[in-house]
């Protein structure tokens, strides 16, 4: 057993520490188009002080670690571009409090999103958080690495605009909170404290985010997905203007696909309705479909495909993998909503030189804020040249955000070379002189989000 | 091409103008029904094409077997005034391409059923004595658009794409070799037994409504039926204005299975749609009327004392079958309701 691997036993106890080739294995691919790379080690501590001890190890004997969650970035963004360990941090999945009417929940950062879901469900039936639309595995730590958005996107933002407070493992096994909780005064807010916002979007190359306390929202009785339809992309960003000018919709989607043809060359608009009465509902639907999206129905261009369907939650796309060959991968930017007809006319074309029916998605972030535009594109594992048809694709959409002014959402190390050669110089000095201050040895999730 | 037998002779000697006298969504005199309805037969404009919700039940008033319904539908093809905006159009013809491979034709005899669009509704078949020693022509939900009766599209104000793409989807039918089908969906039988003879396709097969086939295989199993004792109401589809001669056995199976048929409003000839299409459609305020005739549908159903409505249609089941339930009011299909009385469970 190598000096490292013990150290880590001692850490963790034997049955959380691993170098068996049979169990790297696990931790050498996840779900996308990356190549394996293997790790040396993978590590599952279950409390702060273990983590702590793993990451002054690795700081010590300079190895790399990557924090892992959910694994499900499809990215290649928790794979070890450089060995090292791994920690998977899905042991670290405690609810710390809830507090009903501040509407907060302060939780251990490797807890599932599912998890966080049905046990509000379950003891706080009024209360939601956002959840991404990821499998329901996906964890909070994980999310906020990436910037994510979730199912309260239209009303709310990012997924990383409700913190309110936070904890971290700094790279050299300290630790640092930041908000309300910092100065002992619990943890109901991140303001008005020096912004420091050096840890959420970095995909844990600046450290390892251990506590957060995330926003909570009025969680009604009823759900139902309206889905609306045009045919012309061009009317898809005001559709969504007009609806979000109501501030009403809990969560605001287009998407296109070729597959099913139903989907071909159209518009399908998933307006989240949310009430606690019959009553409530109605007026929504009247506000939205009588009065706001009215002008389109009346002149033939627009039109309700269906009102009261329930959407459960999360809500895990299955959409892009029609033709069933087990993979799918996808860019994802973010963008003005006015992009849309652009961003769907483009992605199109790049899926047709790559013979993958395109499927694309746009979810309103904030009121019309911003979009996160995904193009998806499915492969079958078994099958090298649609695997390498998909990465292409992915390459030549990534190129494609930046020729448009996009900017890409967690970028896979492709990506992220093509956003750091536009980076603003001072914005880009800035990051290199934090990256020297808080990993000086280099070991945090090297080759993500790389200055040099 | 196909053309619609429409004879306008029977409508100048027709002596009620039951089509358009007797539509629930407009309120016409006799005297203008038979100018609107002339009007139309001559290729001409008239607001009934802008009027109209589609709900069929035209083709069941018509006493002469005259087809005003699908003269409708036609006409606001011809004329370009369909009823329902372009993209929902357009999704709609979309929906009925297959997508996902050429269906396979086993080679099959005798009497066989055909689920149409609906083989994911296969679960609530297989394995009931119902429906034991009846073949199911094909079991692979992935292929069920090419068992797709197209009938929908009457709807869209289609007729077009109907006939384009029938002939097609009853050659596949046809090729399994079965010379009897029992359709589930009463629409496919509608449309091989009224619509295919009304445009003059031909249909090598004969077809049987699924509620005769309920019915007579329910006479075959009548001493395993326990009366089940419920109050039910019935929601009629719009396509059962296609087989009106098969409504009856309606009355005949919930008599067998000892379920007490409630009286309410809208009943027979004068039920009301489920309001599905209404939804969509590009006249101002369909919304709103569709949730009106829903509320009114439903408000019925529990005035007539009903503890089950039972359902023909899938689709219908899928507007109606939420807010039923929402109404204490239990949605359930003829053939689980069948199942029930001869002591399956239904999922
Ligand atoms: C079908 C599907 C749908 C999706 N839909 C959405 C969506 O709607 N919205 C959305 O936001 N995402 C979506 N995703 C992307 C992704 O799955 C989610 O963002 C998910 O929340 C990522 O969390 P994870 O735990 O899987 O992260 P991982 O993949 O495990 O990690 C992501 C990154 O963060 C780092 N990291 C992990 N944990 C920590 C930590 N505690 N501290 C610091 N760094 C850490 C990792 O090293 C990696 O770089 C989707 C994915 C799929 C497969
Ligand atoms: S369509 Fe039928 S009911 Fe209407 S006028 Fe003609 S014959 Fe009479
Ligand atoms: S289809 Fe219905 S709405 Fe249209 S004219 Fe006939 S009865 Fe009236």
């Amino acid at each position: 057993m190598s000096s490292i691997q013990q150290e880590l036993v001692n850490i963790v106890g034997e049955d959380y520490a691993s170098d068996r080739r049979e169990e790297l294995f696990t931790y050498s691919k996840d779900l996308g188009t990356s190549q394996p790379l293997w790790p040396e080690y993978v590590v599952a501590p279950k409390t702060t002080d273990e983590l702590q001890a793993v990451v002054r190890l690795a700081n010590e004997t300079k190895t790399p670690i990557v924090p892992l969650g959910g694994g499900l970035t499809l990215a290649g963004l928790a794979l070890p571009q450089k060995g090292g360990i791994i920690i998977d941090l899905k042991r670290m999945d405690k609810i710390l409090e809830v507090n009903e009417q501040g509407r907060y929940i302060v939780v251990e950062a490797g807890i599932s999103h599912g998890k966080i879901t049905s046990y509000l469900k379950k003891n706080h039936p009024n209360l939601m958080h956002s959840e991404p639309g990821a499998p329901p595995a996906a964890t909070v730590g994980g999310n906020l690495a990436i910037h994510g958005q979730g199912d309260l996107a239209h009303p709310y933002g990012f997924n990383t605009d409700m913190v309110n407070g936070l904890e971290v493992v700094l790279p050299t096994g300290d630790i640092a909170r930041f908000g309300s909780c910092a100065v002992g005064s619990g943890w109901y807010t991140m303001h008005p404290l020096p912004d420091i916002g050096l840890f959420l979007g970095w995909n844990g190359a600046t450290g390892i985010i251990t506590k957060v306390s995330l926003k909570l929202y009025p969680c009604k009785k009823f759900r139902e997905n309206n889905m609306f339809v045009v045919e012309n992309e061009e009317f898809v960003p005001d559709v969504l203007f007009e609806i979000s000018h109501l501030g009403m919709a809990e969560d605001l989607i287009a998407t296109s696909s070729e597959i099913p043809p139903m989907m071909n060359r159209l518009h399908y608009i998933s307006i989240i309705n949310t009430g606690d009465s019959e009553e409530e509902l109605e007026f929504k639907r009247h506000m939205t479909f009588d009065v706001q999206l009215a002008k389109y129905i009346r002149s033939g261009v627009g039109g309700i495909v269906s009102l009261y369907d329930e959407r459960t939650r999360p809500q895990v796309s299955k959409s892009a993998d029609w033709k069933k060959g087990g993979g799918f991968e996808y860019v994802g930017a973010i963008v003005p909503v006015s992009f849309y007809p652009e961003c769907y006319r483009r992605g199109s074309e790049i899926s047709g030189r790559h013979f993958i029916p395109y499927t694309v998605l746009g979810r309103v972030i904030g009121s019309c804020h911003s979009m996160m535009f995904s193009w998806s594109y499915a492969f079958n594992r078994a099958d090298d040249a649609t695997v390498k048809h998909a990465r292409d694709a992915l390459h030549e959409t990534d190129e494609l955000v930046m020729e448009i002014n996009g900017t890409i959402w967690k970028p896979a190390i492709f990506g992220q070379k093509l956003m750091l050669e536009r980076m603003d110089q001072g914005a880009l000095r800035l990051m290199k002189e934090v990256k020297k201050i808080l990993d000086p040895n280099g070991i945090m999730n090297p080759g993500n989000w790389e200055v040099d | 091409m196909y053309e619609l037998k429409f004879d306008p002779d029977l409508c100048m000697a027709c002596d009620t103008q039951d089509c358009l006298v007797k539509c629930q969504h407009m309120d016409i005199d006799q005297e203008t029904a038979r100018t609107e309805i002339l009007k139309l037969a001559d290729g001409e404009d008239s607001f009934v094409l802008r009027d109209c919700v589609t709900c069929y039940a035209c083709e069941e008033y018509c006493p002469n077997g005259n087809h005003p319904f699908y003269l409708i539908v036609k006409m606001q093809e011809e004329l370009g005034m369909l009823p329902l905006p372009d993209p929902l159009v357009k999704s709609g013809v979309q929906v009925g391409i297959p997508f996902r491979g050429e269906p396979v034709i086993d080679e099959m005899e005798g009497t066989v059923l055909n689920m149409g669009v609906f083989s994911p509704l296969l679960g609530r078949v297989e394995g009931s004595k119902l429906f034991e020693g009846l073949p199911v022509i094909s079991h692979d939900s992935r292929k069920m658009f090419h068992y797709f009766c197209q009938l929908m599209y009457l709807h869209y104000g289609k007729t077009s794409v109907i006939n384009e793409r029938l002939d097609g989807i009853i050659q596949t039918l046809a090729s399994h070799g079965a010379k009897e089908i029992v359709h589930f969906h009463d629409e496919c039988y509608g449309t091989y037994t009224s619509y295919a003879p009304a445009f003059g396709i031909e249909v090598p097969f004969k077809s049987i409504h699924l509620f005769e086939f309920l019915y007579n295989r329910l006479l075959e199993l009548k001493d395993e039926i326990r009366p089940l004792g419920y109050k039910v109401v019935y929601q009629r589809p719009c396509s059962s204005r296609l087989s009106s001669d098969k409504h009856p056995f309606v009355a005949k199976i919930f008599d067998l299975i000892g379920v007490e048929y409630m009286d309410r409003e809208y009943k027979d000839e004068n039920a009301m749609c489920c309001g599905a299409t209404i939804l969509g459609q590009k006249k101002e305020g369909s919304r709103v009327y569709c949730a009106e005739i829903q509320k009114k549908n439903i408000d019925d159903m529990k005035k007539a004392g009903g503890q089950i409505c039972v359902f023909n249609c899938p689709a219908c089941m899928q507007t109606l079958g939420m807010p039923v339930s929402k109404a204490g009011i239990m949605p359930l299909f003829m053939s689980d309701l069948c199942r029930l009385a001869i002591g399956e469970k239904v999922g």
